[in-house]
């Protein structure tokens, strides 16, 4: 049981797919506006990444090798338009806010990844912990990058208002660069820088040693 | 097992069985969910037309207060009602249909949609002594994509009442901010045309209008990171209010003749 509850918590913290391995980055740029994109985007990556995962390895036996990429890219891509369908039906204000970026769930690097890294290799039970952890560190990462991005972008929290808006008679001078796809880059480089001071073994060795001025020798 | 499965048979054999597992399971949920998904449409149509209209009321349902507008149907070229429509009439599908539609030629359309339907519903409110709202749909391509939304005018047929869309994808946070009621909020009291004109002024610009210049009363905040969306609304506004959309309906409901 220990080495399910590893692998479902591992990817939060310790192995974060956006933080540790840098998958996923881009929609981690679009939907985080506001934290309702953020969750719903959350929740539908965990569903895809972990039943991904876990019929990737139900099925990995008999996969062969020379299509096994396109395989996984078919069960992935299904289980992709099921999710969009279910939101279209069931939640369809906010699929019409993350409007294409649930499409893209397929081109996610943090589910193709797994299913190639973990479960080819795994059985299905732990392959869909894996796949369901890795859903949760991306979303994570999401819900943090959400939270920053609407309280100080629009001064409000699912929608609810936390800081009154100047606009709105209010006192908060709203930060309008939250609201862009940009300043998700700033706030997941500091979560990055968080989260390597918090666990130092993450930081990754230079490749390169600057050496020392040469010049000064000289003079 | 594992020994033969790279095998040209086992290959073809698992291609085949994944491939139609996976399209029973993608066809079922999209037959199984249609009737929900086309109801969060329609739902979600009403409640566009009526919130460009401008009316909302939280207490009554979209139905209940849907039921206040009438939907009748112009054919834009005489620029007159019409009656001769097939049932479940789709403006859309109508576009492309040689019967009902055209194609358009590309230097009047401007609005990058290349097929028009003939006849377009419009949605009216009326009051005892004439048009109280008129409610236009509206069409055209944006940067990703057609920016389907409708725009309300007042009973002079010039003053803009709202305009929103109902459906796009723009890229969320910059030409999606269509959407943003912050936005929308700056069309009402704008004017289509200018005095005595039927060439439509309204537009965006880049930046902020400066309302004490002149023509600002035809002029609408650009959305900050998206020219090409602000180009494609602009666009849209000017080929559906001008002589190939619904001018020649419009001045003919001034006159009184329709």
């Amino acid at each position: 049981m220990s080495a399910s509850k590893d692998v479902l918590t591992h990817p939060v913290a310790k192995n974060n797919p956006i933080a540790l391995q840098i998958l996923g980055v881009c929609s981690a740029l679009a939907v985080t506006s506001n934290l309702n994109t953020a969750l719903v985007m959350t929740l539908a990556v965990m569903f895809v990444t972990a039943f991904s995962n876990m019929f990737v390895s139900l099925i990995r036996n008999h996969m062969p090798s020379s299509i096994r990429i396109i395989c996984q890219m078919i069960i992935i891509a299904s289980l992709v338009i099921v999710v969009d369908q279910i939101l279209k039906a069931y939640a369809y204000e906010v699929s019409k806010q993350l409007s294409v970026f649930v499409g893209l769930i397929i081109t996610n690097c943090i589910v193709m990844g797994r299913a190639e890294a973990f479960a080819m290799q795994n059985p299905p039970g732990i392959s869909f912990m894996d796949g369901l952890g890795n859903g949760m560190g991306y979303g994570l990462v999401l819900l943090f990058v959400g939270f920053i991005r609407e309280l100080f972008g629009a001064g409000s929290l699912f929608g609810i208002e936390i800081l009154p808006l100047i606009n709105d008679g209010g006192w908060y001078q709203a930060n309008g660069l939250l609201l862009l796809p940009p300043s998700a880059f700033f706030i997941i480089g500091m979560f990055i820088w968080i989260i390597r001071t918090w666990d130092p073994s993450q930081v990754e060795k230079p490749e390169f040693e600057l050496a020392s001025n040469s010049k000064k020798e000289a003079a | 097992m594992s020994a033969n499965k790279d095998s040209i048979g086992k290959t073809i054999t698992v291609a085949t069985l994944l491939c139609v597992v996976c399209s029973v399971i993608v066809s079922a949920a999209a037959v199984l969910l249609k009737p929900m998904q086309v109801a969060n449409k329609d739902l979600d149509r009403k409640s566009n037309i009526l919130a460009a209209a401008g009316i909302v009321d939280s207490s009554k349902s979209v139905d209940e207060l849907f039921a206040q507008i009438t939907t009748k149907y112009v054919d834009l070229e005489t620029g007159k009602f019409t009656t001769e429509v097939p049932a479940k009439y789709d403006a859309k599908k109508a576009a492309k249909d040689p019967q009902l539609g055209k194609a358009l030629a590309r230097d009047i359309d401007i609005a990058s949609i290349k097929y028009q339907a003939k006849v377009m519903p419009v949605y009216l409110i009326e009051s005892g002594s004439g048009i109280d709202k008129l409610i236009l749909p509206v069409h055209g391509y944006g940067l990703w994509s057609t920016l389907y939304g409708f725009l309300a005018v007042e009973g002079d047929l010039n003053t803009v009442i709202g305009l929103g869309f109902y459906s796009h994808a723009e890229t969320p946070g910059l030409g999606g901010e269509v959407d943003n009621p912050a936005w929308k909020a700056l069309w009402p009291g704008k004017k289509v045309y200018p005095q005595g004109s039927v060439e439509p002024a309204l537009g965006l610009v880049k930046g902020s209008v400066d309302p004490a210049k002149k023509g600002a009363e035809h002029q609408i905040d650009g959305l900050s990171g998206a020219t090409l969306t602000s180009n494609g609304v602009s666009n849209l506004v000017k080929f559906w209010m001008g002589k190939n959309g619904y001018a020649p309906f419009l001045t003919n409901l001034k006159a009184g003749e329709v």
